[in-house]
């Protein structure tokens, strides 16, 4: 029996499953095509004789400025990582802006510059954008749409695509985990200057490109933003000819993001990256792509964390520190702070 | 808190679950109240781990599941009341009551505040004095000290618009009524942190009435498997008795501190479990002294009613006599995202943590 | 039940504390607890510290368990 609501909760949007029977039951069911229906964060499109990436995002994030960035870099990297995630590299965006009435000028100018600079850091341009400015109260501060185009420029180089994922292959993930979710919880809780660690908010196309410009044995890619990897680990998994295995002791967590996880009791896993993607690699090339990866800023704690198996079909694995196995979950809704 | 690090460790956990193995021949039953407990060991797969003769089942210690419908109806009924803010934990926040939970109430606009503390609930009032604040008191015996300090404070500080709607639980009727009703167990693993305030002492009639083992046990892997061990121990030499594995954080005393503030503001009242009914003197309420700070006493409630979902299992599920999957509504009409029955309710509970770490089928 | 978790006093002013969780810097209160010294872990819930952590008590527990691994060997 599906679960109905009669109104949108905050958990439509968290990006677990009641956000996933939404899309299913409602968008792609009523939008219906067959780009849509593969219901991947890029659509990939025919433009004459190439292809092209085409992703958009919308960011509210709260509160608008946090540890490591603010909701305009924010939406500049959230689109150029979709882009990435794809394959593609990312070519320009566009940016709508929703500003409320009263919204300080001199914040949107800090905002609009951040936009600027990490655009010009991962070298796209922003080609179009939009204005709306609604009465107080209509919105919170500023909401941004931004949208993307990538390129695939290397001819040679396969399409990235879920459907080779198989049994054997590696699963990488190109570092520290929950960094941006726990800062924006550390800034919405006024506890912004009591963590010792920052938003990992960042582009990742500088990171990825050189090893997608060679057939690296990269089959697939995924960014774990909302719902963490453990939700993104489930995607890829459900409904599949596979299962995934990952490991407790590989996955990477600062200590200081633990211990704020441990306060809110929320779980690592489940909690949302911005500078970080999730690597499916054919077996055997996954230490070359490590080493390449550790060579950059962006990924140098990244990791091999799991692989791809045969057994428990459809299913998320997880083996936990002390060698027990149990199984990885998409969540229903938001992770709730809870003292219990 | 590299010393913490030890109890997570693969070595010490592998030599403790042969030695279990070893000596478990026969079918034990172990009990663990504790939805802290319940989580860890789903959380660390310890179930996979240990021989086939040890069976874990979860009882009614997770004080959101076993929160009555009533409660949660009596909560959005005071969010809707003018200048009235309803402060809670963030896990009562999806618990359903008759008929909607505070987070569609919210949507809906009602005031509700997620709090992480009780003195966050007095501070808000504090800044709001034209609004009247009330705490959604839940929890037992580890929570309730912190929520008679919140009491305390604004009795202290003259803040006169928070009150406490009081369902805090206390946990020895609880254990009591389940051997009485429940299923034969072999131990209980007793829970850690609301030992850390109330000792030992309680754990006494259990073993003296009814001959069962009680450990109470920390909640890292080290800490359930070594409890697991002793209860092992207890079984195969006869001899149930009262013993702390988590002594860093227990004493036989507890924390008189926390009894002495608990004793000052509340006095026990009879309460209604999701799954158990009504168990008296199973609660705490403000007392006579403390009755301006008692939600139940400043508003005017209406009576709302009791009912049990059809087809739920949830009381011989805490009881033991059932596990989740034995339940018609598990994983089909019974979810995270929508539970019927208690123990789907928070992520400690029995069945919600089945679903998490176990999977729906 | 009970989310409690070990924190590092750092500070202490009245009946409130800082203390820190890996890192993180925090305020609770010490209402509920008594003879707390700056140094001591104390478990923390709901923003209350419950108990001074007994650094004894932690290592005697680890210790059983290594003796029963060298048992083992």
């Amino acid at each position: 029996m599906k679960e109905k609501t009669d109104r949108i909760l905050l958990s439509h949007g968290s990006g677990g499953s009641l956000m996933h029977d939404l899309i299913r039951e409602l968008f792609v069911r009523h939008f219906d095509n067959p780009i849509l229906g593969k219901e991947s964060d890029s659509a990939l499109l025919q433009a004459g004789s190439s292809n092209i990436a085409f992703t958009t995002d919308s960011f509210v994030v709260d509160p608008i400025f946090f540890p490591g960035g603010d909701i305009g870099k924010l939406a500049v990297c959230g689109t150029i990582n979709d882009l990435v995630a794809a394959g593609a590299r990312p070519h320009c965006l566009s940016a709508g802006f929703i500003l409320e009435e009263g919204f300080p000028m001199q914040a949107l100018e800090r905002i609009v510059e951040s936009m600027a600079e990490v655009a010009k850091l991962a070298e796209v341009f922003i080609a179009t954008g939009d204005t709306k400015v609604v009465e107080k109260g209509k919105c919170d501060k500023i909401f941004i749409n931004t949208s993307g185009i990538g390129f695939f420029s290397q001819r040679d180089v396969p399409l990235l695509s879920k459907e080779t994922i198989g049994p054997g292959d590696q699963l990488i993930i190109t570092g520290f985990l929950g960094d941006h979710g726990m800062a924006v919880m550390a800034a919405r809780n006024q506890l912004e200057h009591a963590i010792s660690f920052q938003s990992d908010c960042a582009p990742l196309n500088i990171l990825l490109e050189e090893i997608l410009n060679v057939d690296s044995g990269i089959k697939f890619m995924r960014d774990p933003t909302r719902g963490g990897l453990a939700t993104t680990l489930c995607e890829i998994a459900s409904g599949s000819t596979f299962g995934i295995k990952i490991f407790e002791d590989q996955i990477p967590v600062r200590p200081s993001v633990k211990g704020l996880c441990d306060i809110f009791g929320f779980d690592p896993l489940y909690v949302a990256n911005e500078g970080k993607m999730l690597i499916v690699a054919k077996k055997g090339r996954e230490q070359n792509i490590l080493e390449i990866l550790k060579k950059n800023p962006l990924g140098k704690n990244a990791a091999i964390i799991g692989e791809v198996t045969r057994e428990n079909k459809g299913w998320v694995t997880l083996v936990t520190s002390i060698g027990g196995t149990r199984i990885v979950n998409m969540l229903s809704g938001e992770q709730l702070p809870r003292i219990c | 808190m590299n010393w913490l690090e030890g109890y997570r460790s693969r070595e010490l956990c592998e030599a403790l679950m042969s030695e279990i193995r070893q000596l478990a021949a026969q079918p034990l039953r172990f009990m663990e109240v504790c939805g802290g407990h319940t989580m860890a060991i789903r959380k660390f797969g310890i179930p996979s781990l240990l021989p086939e003769t040890i069976s874990l089942l979860s009882g009614p210690g997770c004080p959101v599941c076993v929160t009555g419908r009533a409660f949660i109806d009596q909560a959005i009924y005071l969010s809707g009341l003018e200048e009235t803010v309803v402060c809670t934990f963030g896990d009562l926040i999806r618990v359903r009551g008759t008929d909607a939970s505070l987070e569609k109430a919210r949507a809906e606009g009602k005031q509700i505040r997620i709090v992480f503390s009780s003195l966050d609930a007095v501070e808000l009032a504090k800044k709001n004095p034209e609004k009247k604040i009330v705490f959604l008191g839940v929890g037992f015996e580890t929570t309730a000290p912190g929520t008679a300090a919140a009491i305390l404070k604004a009795n202290r500080e003259g803040v006169k618009n928070f009150s406490v709607l009081s369902a805090h639980k206390l946990m020895p009727p609880a254990m009591e009524g389940i051997i009485s009703e429940g299923i034969p167990i072999d131990g209980y693993i007793c829970p850690g942190h609301v030992s850390t305030i109330t000792g030992t002492k309680m754990y006494h009639p259990i073993v003296e009435n009814f001959g069962i083992g009680c450990v109470v046990s920390g909640f890292e892997p080290l800490d359930l498997l070594q409890s697991i061990l002793m209860l092992v121990k207890q079984v195969v030499k006869r001899k149930p008795k009262v013993e702390i594995q988590y002594s860093r954080a227990v004493k036989p005393e507890g924390n008189p501190e926390a009894q002495k503030i608990m004793r000052e503001v509340f006095e026990p009242a009879d309460e209604w479990w999701r799954g158990l009914g009504v168990l008296s003197y199973s609660g705490l309420k403000p007392n006579r002294k403390y009755r301006e700070f008692d939600t139940r006493e400043v508003f005017e409630l209406p009576d709302f009613r009791e009912i049990e979902p059809n087809g739920c299992l949830c009381g011989e599920i805490l009881k033991g006599l059932k596990t989740p999957h034995q339940c018609v509504l598990f994983g089909k009409a019974c979810t995270p995202s929508n539970p019927v029955g208690a123990c789907m309710v928070s992520s400690e509970g029995a069945c919600q943590t089945w679903y998490t770490y176990e999977g729906k089928n | 039940m009970c989310l409690s978790i070990p924190a590092e006093v750092l500070a202490m002013q009245g009946d409130e504390a800082e203390v820190s969780v890996n890192g993180n810097r925090l305020k609770i209160s010490l209402m509920v607890l008594k003879n707390v010294k700056p140094g001591d872990f104390v478990l923390i819930h709901s923003g209350f510290a419950i108990e001074i952590i007994n650094r004894d008590e932690a290592e005697k527990t680890l210790e059983i368990a290594r003796l029963m691994k060298a048992d083992k060997i």
